[in-house]
């Protein structure tokens, strides 16, 4: 705590009836003033006894001087009886502040119990991401930042970074170099870290990663997230995505399940077909919501609506037991994005590519035709 | 407080999409004109629906990155925006002349000025100007040169032929290029026949695009004849029929674009004070396009 800290107090509980956050109750009334925490009960107080008091629990100085003062008070938060803020009136203020406190486990801990694991840091994940709080001098936060698979890297082994707008170098490829059109999907790359951050640009860092999860997920705390569900969805498109609409519910269950559970996005999805009818898909255990089909799963919908235009067909195929299982594996194994794991020479694996070479070889005639059965009958 | 949105069409398959408009607004973010600089995005994240809910400000100027007024900018984005009581004719607009509307976005409560396209605006003329000089590496690039604006054409929206029309005689008007040009990709005159439609050896070619991508990176230069094959690059300039082509890519990503999304806000009320000077300061010279 500082001076400055302790005189930014005194002013609050000039200015209002009293200040009463995270445990701290302060004021003045008939008798002088007030200062209350879980474990003191000073009353009437002089201003120099009320003073000695606060230099002895300077973490709820502090500790109060950072939300109110620093990050802002949200409009539904704990509040500074009477006195209002101007400084985070919008939903965007009040998820700032909400993912800050959600960081250090601001709800399940008192003062004296949070400064002490800020201490050694307090890490929570949110995706892929590993967030940490830290406690600097005077109470400031302090906020770091690195893929879960990082979490106890040494920072050396780390490209560190400052400027969350840097962050957007990270999230554009996978490992492997591929654009990744969907921000939430799980494959955002390792080896880089963000330090010492102060909380706007810890918020501003993950909404580069994943953008608009902190007030969704905000509003979801507040039991008022906002979903549209896919029939909704369906009918507001236009244009190309029109279409979609088209597509019967045993589709939009196969959509969910092929787009929307964790090993492809980390949202977890919360719209269904509609509200009263769910969706058997997993939903997923990510932390923030999923509110609506994205434009990547309507992109995909349009395709799909093409395609489910046709009738099955009968077809035959010459198969041996073995080459029929193969082709579940190959199906299988770039379903699960597995293709590049499998060894050049392991020929024990169906979907090697020697393997479906062979099949190939043996199964295809002069046009790409499997069995020599043409597409058209 | 007042943000500045910049809400763009983006891409799955392409990440060059959405680079100017990150360019654009970093440079605008950069002079402190705004308290808050966001991009969203049709096919990318955040999406048009929530970009404002990452907005803190209670007012808010939208400025659409697109080449002209239609489909997107009159139908899509007011609807995913959720611009309460939003219609087209708010902007009193022939088709060039949109600059602003006022409207509430229901989803947030905020105060949305909705500008017009950037491709749209007068200042636009200025950065396909800028476009040649820095392909060229000429900063009085004109005298000798023909200049070419490519557009899509009429097939897809009439308004975009309106654009490049319209840029095009402002050129002419500037009396600067020898010859000034408007060439379409789906309709005569073809870009296809850049050649037989200037005298001056030396031309300039700028397509009236927001970002590089498939036709301004593929097909445009396939077709003028500056490459077979796309991917092995070209030359800049490049010898065609016995011109030289100079090829500068999409004007968008050229950095004085940044200038046009701040007009747009400026012009709807935005407070900017000195940025626009600033930003037309900074913005010289962006490195050209090509192989
Ligand atoms: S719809 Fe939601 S859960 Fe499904 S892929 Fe898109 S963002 Fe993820």
């Amino acid at each position: 705590m500082h001076a400055g800290q302790l005189d930014a107090l005194l002013d609050a509980v000039d200015a209002s009836d009293g200040v009463a956050f995270d445990g701290l109750h302060a004021g003045r009334a008939d008798d002088g003033f007030y200062f209350e925490t879980p474990h003191t009960e000073r009353t009437g107080l002089s201003e120099a006894e009320f003073r000695d008091v606060a230099e002895s629990n300077p973490w709820f100085v502090s500790n109060w001087f950072y939300w109110t003062r620093e990050v802002g008070l949200g409009d539904r938060g704990e509040s500074e009886t009477n006195a209002e803020s101007d400084t985070a009136r919008r939903d965007g203020g009040n998820a700032r502040r909400a993912f800050l406190r959600w960081a250090e486990n601001a709800d399940d801990h008192g003062v004296p119990e949070r400064y002490e694991a800020l201490a050694d840091g307090v890490t929570r994940e949110w995706g892929q991401l590993c967030v940490t709080a830290t406690v600097a001098d005077h109470g400031e936060r302090r906020y770091h930042l690195r893929h879960v698979a990082d979490a106890d890297a040494d920072l050396s082994s780390l490209d560190v970074y400052a400027d969350p707008l840097e962050a957007r170098s990270i999230v554009t490829y996978d490992e492997r170099g591929r654009y990744r059109p969907l921000k939430t999907a799980p494959t955002l790359p390792d080896g880089w870290a963000f330090t010492d951050l102060d909380g706007r640009a810890l918020v501003e860092t993950v909404d580069t990663v994943y953008p608009a999860t902190i007030p969704n997920w905000y509003r979801e705390q507040e039991g008022r997230l906002d979903v549209t569900h896919w029939h909704e969805t369906a009918d507001r498109q236009t244009g190309i995505y029109d279409i979609i609409d088209e597509l019967d519910e045993e589709a939009v269950e196969w959509i969910a399940e092929s787009c929307c559970v964790d090993s492809q996005c980390l949202k977890r999805r919360m719209w269904d077909a509609d509200e009263e009818t769910e969706l058997d898909a997993d939903r997923g255990d990510g932390v923030f919501p999923c509110r609506e089909p994205c434009s990547l799963v309507v992109a995909a919908a349009r395709k799909w609506t093409t395609l489910e235009r046709e009738e099955s067909q009968t077809y035959e195929f010459e198969l041996t037991p073995s080459e029929k299982e193969q082709v579940e594996e190959i199906i299988d194994t770039v379903a699960e994005g597995r293709t590049e794991e499998i060894r050049e020479a392991d020929v024990y694996e169906g979907a090697n590519r020697y393997r479906a070479r062979f099949l190939r070889a043996k199964r295809f005639d002069d046009h790409g035709n499997l069995s020599g059965t043409p597409t058209d009958e | 407080m007042q943000a500045l949105v910049i809400v763009a069409h983006g891409s799955h398959l392409n990440p060059d999409s959405s680079a100017p408009t990150y360019d654009h607004a970093d440079t605008i973010r950069d002079v402190g004109a705004f308290d808050e600089v966001k991009t969203g995005f049709w096919k990318e994240e955040p999406s048009l629906r929530e970009v404002l809910r990452t907005v803190e400000s209670d007012e808010v100027f939208v400025v659409p990155m697109f080449i002209s007024e239609g489909y997107f900018t009159e139908q899509v984005i007011p609807r995913e925006l959720r611009l309460d009581g939003w219609d087209v004719s708010e902007w009193d607009s022939d088709g060039l002349n949109a600059s602003h509307a006022t409207l509430t976005a229901s989803d947030t409560d905020q105060w949305v000025h909705y500008c017009g396209p950037v491709g749209t605006h007068e200042s636009m003329t200025d950065v396909l100007v800028r476009r040649a000089e820095s392909v060229t590496g000429d900063p009085d690039v004109g005298d000798g040169f023909g200049l070419a604006v490519v557009g899509h054409g009429t097939e897809r929206n009439e308004n975009s032929a309106k654009a490049i029309e319209y840029h095009a005689e402002r050129i002419r008007e500037m009396d600067r290029f020898d010859e000034v040009q408007a060439l379409y990709m789906d309709e005569e005159p073809e870009v296809d026949d850049v050649t037989d439609y200037f005298e001056s050896e030396d031309v300039v070619v700028v397509p009236l695009f927001i970002a590089d991508g498939f036709h301004t990176q593929e097909d445009i230069p396939e077709d003028m004849g500056l490459t077979d094959d796309y991917r092995t690059g070209y030359d800049v300039p490049a010898e065609v029929d016995g011109h030289r082509i100079w090829y500068a890519g999409a004007v968008g990503t050229e950095a004085l674009m940044a200038d046009v999304v701040l007009e747009r806000a400026a012009e709807a009320g935005a407070d900017v004070g000195d940025a626009v000077e600033r930003v037309r300061r900074r913005t010289r010279g962006t490195p050209a396009a090509g192989d």
